[in-house]
């Protein structure tokens, strides 16, 4: 392997840091950019995504010692790009070709200064792919995290993520994906997938799937990052900003969300004033704007609802009504049991605990919704606020034993102990 | 989501294999891991000694007292596990469904979600 290195380079920075947070968040937010311009150039995505990774890795390593080119886009062009050229003469090689022309089809030209995140986001979130793929290969070549990185945010091997993303551009290339935007038909559907690749990255950043630890607040900070760019080449879309809004709103609480033992804080009993006020009030305004761009998506029904749950000072002054009339709209955008659950709650809120239970009632025959740990704590929460501490114990223990998160099993074995019967 | 898929055996039911259908069993599980590594689902495997190599540790009073063999009078012990990542549990269902022991009656492949996990999984 020849190792890259740098074009001619402008004198370096005089302030350039040495390693520090400066250079990483550069390099992430040039990834994409790079990438995007060769892949245009180039087209053979899979051959662009490894090149720009290890002119990235050459970033990080030369750059803290020998300062920041002046123009780091170019620097990171060049040296993929040769990467590029190596790779392809030693496929050539291989195939026993002539490796002259090779060279010659690839030579690194000018810079095009345009943002191809969109683009790229459309292609590592190809409908061929598992959402599991998606999300590895959008962070590794839009977020600009390393293999390793990955790995370790969601507690898997670096040799299982590696695979996931070589297959996953494996059949992106099966599928003849070329680089250019899907049609106006597609184009629309494929935004709802990066949008819910985006969603399920914050996710799982704002509470493990699984495991001990309820936040892994980096994962969140990074869909944000990703979320905010494609914010702005989409400002008009009412879904992209209600996205945006719902994470701000909910990552504002985060402080409040979790003791410091690490125990599991329910809305109701968060400390408000902890909450990140910056976050919600950027937060609402997307949410107003997002809410005056027609047909209402489910993205901003959400987050409207969470701007709701932000606007009360104290839980007792929570607006239910609206919180209720929000979730009723969303139950018809976008029919689905967990969106039943959660107008239980609000209208237990509005017309009293056995409202409340009546609606849960409903959802006991939907085979996704019989025996599911939220079922059951929502209806041990209703049981416990109708009066019924035998019922709504028996239901806080048997969602304790269904959740897959341990820190929602404390919880809700907390909340089993304090209406035990005696 | 992760889930582990344990292999319970009955050492009775495997002796009374053919050799022919052992060594169905052991392609069927390298087959299997190739597939799961290639996928990117898994996360590690491991098959475990034959239950009569156990010892069953107990501290009484202090005292730990060490017994040969298994925990439990039974006829099927844990013979090994994937551990793997995938999208949900029907995945891991169908994935257990290609494990060459659910064709053979008296050995059991369980799934189970994963609910908490540290470790050094660069290892």
């Amino acid at each position: 392997m020849t190792a890259p290195t740098p074009p001619p380079a402008p004198p370096p920075t005089p302030s350039a840091p040495g390693r520090g947070p400066g250079i990483e968040d550069l390099l992430r937010g040039l990834t994409p950019q790079v990438l995007g311009t060769l892949v245009r150039k180039y087209g053979r995505f899979e051959g662009c995504e490894d090149a720009v990774q290890e002119a990235v890795l050459a970033a990080a390593v030369q750059w803290p010692s020998e300062g920041v080119p002046g123009n780091p886009r170019g620097w990171l062009v060049t040296v993929a790009s040769r990467r590029l050229v190596d790779q392809v003469r030693s496929d050539r090689a291989r195939r026993e070709r002539e490796s002259a022309t090779a060279a010659a089809e690839v030579v690194p030209g000018e810079v095009p200064d345009t943002d191809d995140t969109l683009l790229l986001l459309f292609l590592c979130c190809h409908p061929a792919l598992t959402a599991a793929s998606q999300t590895a290969l959008t962070l590794r070549a839009v977020g600009g995290l390393t293999t390793a990185e990955i790995a370790r945010a969601f507690l898997v091997p670096e040799a299982t993520v590696a695979a996931r993303i070589s297959r996953a551009k494996q059949r992106i290339r099966a599928a003849g994906s070329s680089f250019v935007l899907p049609g106006d038909a597609d184009r629309e559907e494929r935004l709802r997938v990066v949008l819910h690749v985006l969603y399920l990255i914050f996710n799982e950043g704002y509470t493990a799937s699984s495991g001990g630890e309820l936040d892994r607040a980096d994962l969140a900070r990074e869909a944000i990052r990703l979320t905010r760019s494609v914010y702005a080449q989409l400002p008009g879309d009412g879904e992209v900003a209600g996205l945006l809004a719902l994470m701000l709103l909910a990552h504002a609480r985060r402080p409040a969300r979790t003791t410091a033992a690490g125990d599991l804080v329910p809305l109701e009993e968060q400390d408000r004033t902890a909450w990140d006020r910056a976050l919600i009030d950027e937060g609402t305004a997307l949410v107003k704007e997002a809410l005056a761009v027609p047909s209402l998506g489910p993205y901003r029904l959400q987050a409207a609802i969470a701007a709701t749950h932000a606007d009360a000072a104290s839980a007792g002054d929570t607006d239910w009504r609206q919180v209720h009339g929000l979730y009723l709209i969303l139950e018809r955008v976008a029919p689905n049991p967990v969106v039943t659950l959660n107008r239980a709650v609000a209208l237990a809120e509005v017309e009293g605990p056995q409202a409340g239970l009546a609606l849960l009632a409903t959802l006991d025959a939907d085979a996704r919704m019989a025996g599911h740990h939220r079922l059951l704590s929502v209806r041990a929460h209703l049981l416990e606020k109708g009066g019924d501490p035998a019922g709504a114990y028996e239901h806080y223990r048997r969602a304790a034993r269904a959740t897959p998160s341990l820190a929602e099993q404390r919880y809700l074995e907390g909340r089993a102990g304090r209406v035990r019967p005696c | 989501m992760k889930f582990l898929i344990s292999l319970h055996i009955n050492p009775a039911v495997l002796d009374a294999l053919t050799d022919e259908e052992k060594e169905a069993i052991g392609v069927g599980h390298g087959r299997f891991i190739e597939e799961l590594k290639e996928s990117g689902e898994l996360i590690l495997t491991q098959a475990l000694v034959d239950p009569s190599q156990a010892a069953v540790v107990t501290v009484r009073n202090g005292q730990p007292v060490v017994t040969d063999g298994p925990f439990l009078e039974a006829k099927e012990f844990l013979g090994g596990f994937y551990l793997i990542d995938c999208e949900d549990k029907d995945r891991a269902v169908a994935l257990a469904a290609r494990i060459p022991d659910t064709r053979i009656e008296g050995l059991g492949v369980e799934v189970r979600q994963v609910m908490f996990s540290d470790g050094n999984l660069e290892a």
